[in-house]
């Protein structure tokens, strides 16, 4: 006896198109091209700001969070490290490569570091709001009613504490319900960087837009996940630069590398000289412009 | 497959330095194929009581929108550097792909691409189908690929690599010339079913770059290195006995930027060398199965 039912066999989503309606389909080679206001590739840099409470907690436990019993020294400082830390060193390495930046941010971030978005705001770079903490994470087993009231307090929180109301959402670990695009949007937001499928802005079917912060380009994949060094890391950087370039130059349309770093992986001591290095060729490089999350949409949206 | 038994009885045992010379066409010694699979992943697919189809919560934002930049991005990429240097696709393809994308199933049809079955979708899994189920699968991907496409399936990789005992009866019952689903050679061999024949090529989940990448956790430049590792050793034996080489691709994987440029360097080696005979999966059959 079989004990999948018939249903399992047919398929009442199949059909042209996708099976959901959050976003339509297209083929990025096939668009009508993307100029940028330089250059051909946009070089996005992305850093997360994240503080763990050592109380883990939320829908689910998002990556990098507390493992050992309670209290988790370890993990708690670790983390923290980053934003005492790791943080300070990328805000002086961009500075010295001359380029801006975006950085995602927890509400507990601004309310407990205002230096730290001080400097940032200083410097020219852009907040992008990423929740309240890390436990601040959605997925669809949270009550749609929870999730906007999440989504509501990260934004009132950031506002208050930095004086800037972000246009640009990053949930942890990019993980959404089917009701957090809409609810990005009633909050006003413009764009979210969660979804991985695509190399070019794109928007939704309600409105908002997706910029693809992609998550195998990050830190957190190849050095945390696949256990590369920080040079094995810049190479794929380098190696991904030059591919994209080429195919803009082929292509006649720009194109987009986005960098995903976080402070306490690419911030440490023996690992940072491998991005100022990699900033500095790709600073000089002409096809690069470095640009913050928000001027990458609004170049992408004077054309679309 | 002897159902229960605790060898299945898949095929024979011939040991690898002892075996009749297998020749290529031109004298090459070694076929190599590429297979892309062009998969279709359900948002929201039904539970199955065997298998979970995403880790996290539906929408597994991540792993289905990391496989669907295969179909908006990086499926036109890797099958750009294929037609360069001049490798045709063997399609492993999730049929219901025809219907949600075709314009990716027409581009790989035009670049002369080989079509076999996936399953209905790679979200959708065989354990636990009955016959009549195993059945309505087979019949929709040899009537699907039909239609979309006008060719006649020869092939079968089970959707996400999921079997019943009667998988490989059923496929070779309904006239199919190989399965990709079993891992003990690196040439092609005969398989033991109930009636008809049915050849078994060597696909591989070793170089597969769904492994080079996630569980060897290699980076672009070692995996192309190991590509070519594989291709020399091959090559070589080959001069014995034909062997065969395939490489198992992803686009939403292989065709990342940051991988894409090593593995065209890859293809590029294979392709200078001259012992490859460069090949789709049904023509490597048919040259073996001329040979028996």
């Amino acid at each position: 006896m079989s004990s999948l039912p018939d249903s399992y066999t047919h398929y009442p989503k199949r059909r042209e198109g996708y099976d959901h309606d959050l976003y339509a389909w297209s083929n990025m080679h096939a668009r009508p091209p993307v100029a940028w206001p330089q250059g051909s590739v946009a070089v996005w840099l992305c850093v997360s700001l994240e503080w763990f409470p050592i109380l883990p907690g939320g829908a689910f436990t998002a990556p990098g969070h507390m493992v050992t019993p309670y209290p988790d020294y370890r993990h708690y400082t670790a983390r923290d490290y980053g934003n005492r830390v790791g943080a300070w060193r990328f805000l002086e390495a961009f500075a010295k490569a001359g380029v801006t930046a975006s950085f995602a941010a927890n509400a507990a971030i601004a309310e407990r570091y205002p230096e730290l978005i001080d400097a940032v705001i200083a410097g020219g770079h852009e907040i992008v709001a990423h929740s309240t903490d890390m436990n601040g994470t959605i997925d669809s087993t949270l009550d749609p009613a929870a999730e906007r009231a999440l989504v509501a307090e990260a934004m009132e929180r950031i506002e208050r504490a930095s004086g800037v109301r972000p246009t640009g959402w990053l949930s942890i670990a990019r993980q959404q319900s089917f009701a957090t695009l809409d609810i990005l949007e009633e909050q006003g937001l413009g764009y979210c960087c969660d979804w991985v499928n695509d190399e070019l802005p794109y928007r939704f079917t309600n409105g908002l837009v997706n910029l693809p912060l992609n998550h195998e380009l990050s830190d957190r994949q190849i050095i945390t996940v696949q256990q590369k060094s920080a040079d094995s890391w810049a190479e794929s950087m380098r190696d991904a630069f030059d591919w994209l370039a080429r195919e803009a130059k082929a292509s006649g349309g720009g194109r987009m590398l986005p960098i995903h770093l976080t402070p306490y992986i690419m911030g440490l001591p023996y690992r940072i000289g491998a991005l100022e290095c990699l900033l500095a060729d790709l600073a000089g490089r002409e096809e690069a412009w470095f640009a913050r999350g928000d001027q990458i949409v609004a170049a992408w949206e004077t054309k679309a | 497959m002897r159902e229960g038994a605790s060898d299945p009885g898949l095929y024979d045992y011939h040991p690898y330095n002892t075996r009749p010379k297998i020749t290529w066409p031109g004298g090459k010694s070694v076929a190599v194929w590429v297979a892309p699979n062009l998969e279709y992943y359900e948002i929201d697919p039904p539970v199955h009581p065997k298998r979970k189809a995403w880790p996290r919560p539906h929408p597994d934002v991540v792993g289905y929108g990391h496989r669907d930049h295969s179909n908006r991005v990086s499926h036109w990429r890797m099958a750009e550097v294929m037609s360069r240097h001049g490798f045709p696709g063997s399609v492993s393809l999730s049929v219901a792909l025809c219907q949600h994308h075709p314009e990716v199933v027409a581009d790989a049809a035009a670049r002369g691409w080989e079509f076999f079955s996936h399953g209905i979708y790679n979200t959708r899994y065989a354990y636990e189908m009955t016959e009549a189920q195993e059945r309505s699968i087979i019949e929709d991907s040899i009537r699907t690929v039909r239609d979309a496409t006008g060719q006649t399936i020869r092939g079968w990789l089970a959707p996400a690599l999921t079997h019943t005992p009667r998988t490989l009866d059923l496929i070779a019952e309904y006239g199919l010339d190989y399965t990709c689903d079993l891992y003990h050679d690196d040439q092609v061999q005969e398989v033991k079913v109930a009636k008809g024949q049915l050849a078994s090529i060597p696909y591989s989940l070793e170089v597969n770059d769904h492994y080079g990448f996630f569980v060897y956790n290699m980076s672009g430049r070692e995996y192309a290195e190991t590509l070519i590792r594989q291709f020399e050793r091959l090559a070589a034996e080959g001069e014995r006995s034909g062997t065969v080489m395939c490489i198992p691709l992803h686009a939403y994987l292989i065709g990342q930027p940051h991988r894409i440029g090593p593995f065209e360097e890859a293809l590029r080696h294979i392709a200078a060398d001259g012992r490859a005979w460069i090949a789709r999966a049904g023509e490597i059959v048919d040259a073996w199965r001329a040979q028996q």
